[in-house]
């Protein structure tokens, strides 16, 4: 529903109103944004001694201007996103495959594969993680591209098999009518058509699988945050800290926000198939 | 297997907090998701960017990071909150916009109609959006809302992470202090989750089945 069903186009005395309620919120807003930097920038005491506020120049110096410093942070991303790459590749794959044993025709590969199913999307991502680093031994990277891989695969799994669910019921008897198997069927037919309307909802969980890299940090690999809050903080020290944040923040938000605007483009694209696609994502 | 009954006061503790956790953020991520949510829709146009950019930044954002903001920056700015209500604040905070998210695409679900109808009859916009609009879209997304509360649940472990001596936080102290028993002390933990997750799935599967509106 376009917004604009939900009032009136506003004539001259609500336009003057809703102006004046927009000027009274950016105030507010900007008020209190104003008092965080403020208080931030502000000189404090610490032990004793007067340190300088967080946007004090001394704050910032050591670490921007040491190429070391952006090293460490570019080997960080780097680590993000190949974590990212390789766990989405593998969820691709393992998406495909919950969808195909799901829908299987004989129960006993079925039922299995559903309990597997439910029990792998219920349990939180950090948990596996854990698991699989301290059972199975693998090592931090492996043990958060297993997971993530493992968890959104599961998810990926359940929006295909939805994709396939809203085909239109001819569309495989067709295929079986010409003589095609059920597997071929299912890879050559409905598996396309499925994975190209659930496109977006896959892009956007795709997004997550990033963002939730992020849970490296907790079990010890060295991806962006890890690098920033941890390793860096103890090498340049606390007082830093701030700074660490701001720009793990500052790069967080533009790759997350340049995927977030890919997914878009591709929702819009096919527009009128699936709405909202962000929504869908699972956390 | 042991390891997992003698020190099943301890998972209970952590399970407590896991559920206060899950209930304090999820009623607080309910309220402010629905603020947002009607900022989104409102006709003031600061108000819309607001809402736009609250939603685009916290949901771009990884959880760890909200953590950190909450844990770090906060006291900077003078806040002396013990951690449990640093995480309480940060999960709301991350949960807020997908809760705002799901009422939105809800709301842009119901029909035209309903709300020409209610605009035609000379309701106005408040009224509009609170007795026609939204009691609808309510029912509609109860099913996503549900999903959104159990990937909270599942959020709740990384607040383990930031010293809430939770579900995930107990069963991480327990594995390290009990090398030779970590599977069994894993999957205890895993399905404590489970009986969250789990029900609530079922839940949303239902409640899907029955609130489907028939248009």
């Amino acid at each position: 529903m376009s917004a604009s069903v939900l009032f009136d186009a506003p004539g001259p005395r609500a336009r003057r109103r809703s102006r004046i309620a927009s000027v009274v919120v950016i105030v507010v807003v900007l008020a209190g944004l104003g008092w965080v930097v403020f208080t931030l920038a502000q000189p404090r005491e610490s032990g004793g001694i007067t340190v300088p506020g967080y946007f004090d120049w001394s704050r910032w110096e050591k670490p921007v201007t040491d190429p070391e410093f952006w090293g460490a942070v570019g080997r960080g991303l780097l680590n993000t996103l190949q974590a990212a790459a390789i766990a989405a590749v593998m969820a691709l794959i393992v998406g495909v495959l919950f969808a195909l044993l799901r829908t299987s025709p004989r129960a006993a590969v079925r039922v299995p594969v559903t309990i597997v199913l439910e029990f792998v999307r219920g349990m939180p991502v950090l948990l596996m993680m854990l698991f699989i680093l301290l059972v199975a031994s693998t090592g931090a990277f492996w043990a958060v591209v297993l997971a993530l891989g493992l968890y959104n695969g599961a998810i990926i799994g359940e929006a295909l098999r939805a994709g396939i669910a809203s085909l239109p019921r001819g569309q495989r008897e067709a295929g079986l009518s010409l003589g095609l198997t059920r597997l071929q069927t299912k890879m050559r037919i409905e598996f396309p058509q499925a994975f190209r309307q659930m496109l977006p909802i896959i892009v956007a969980q795709l997004v997550v699988l990033l963002k939730d890299t992020s849970l490296g940090f907790i079990v010890g690999y060295n991806e962006l945050i890890r690098t920033t809050m941890n390793n860096l903080s103890s090498f340049y020290g606390n007082r830093y800290l701030f700074t660490l944040f701001f720009i793990t923040l500052a790069i967080y938000l533009t790759v997350n926000l340049t995927l977030s605007w890919v997914a878009r483009r591709l929702a819009r694209r096919r527009s009128g198939v699936v709405q909202n696609p962000e929504n869908d994502a699972v956390e | 297997m042991n390891v997992v009954i003698d020190n099943l006061p301890l998972y209970l503790e952590g399970f407590g907090q896991t559920l206060s956790l899950l209930v304090i953020a999820g009623l607080a991520a309910l309220v402010v998701g629905t603020i947002v949510a009607v900022m989104r829709v409102s006709p003031v146009p600061a108000l819309t960017g607001f809402a736009a950019v609250y939603t685009e930044v916290l949901r771009n954002t990884p959880l760890t990071l909200v953590l950190f903001f909450c844990a770090i920056i906060l006291p900077y700015l003078g806040s002396e909150l013990p951690y449990f209500w640093c995480a309480i604040i940060a999960l709301t905070a991350y949960t807020s916009p997908f809760v705002a998210e799901a009422l939105r695409s809800g709301i842009n679900g119901v029909p035209v109609g309903q709300a020409e109808a209610a605009r035609s009859l000379g309701l106005g916009f408040g009224q509009t959006v609170s007795i026609v609009v939204f009691p609808q879209a309510f029912r509609m997304v109860i099913p996503p809302l549900i999903n959104v509360l159990i990937a909270l649940t599942k959020n709740t472990s990384v607040a383990g992470a930031f010293f809430v001596a939770e579900l995930f936080g107990v069963g991480r102290t327990l594995a390290n202090a009990n090398g030779n028993a970590v599977v069994p002390v894993l999957l205890a933990v895993a399905t404590f989750y489970l009986l969250i997750t789990i029900p609530l799935g079922i839940l949303a599967g239902r409640l899907e089945k029955k609130f489907v509106v028939q248009r």
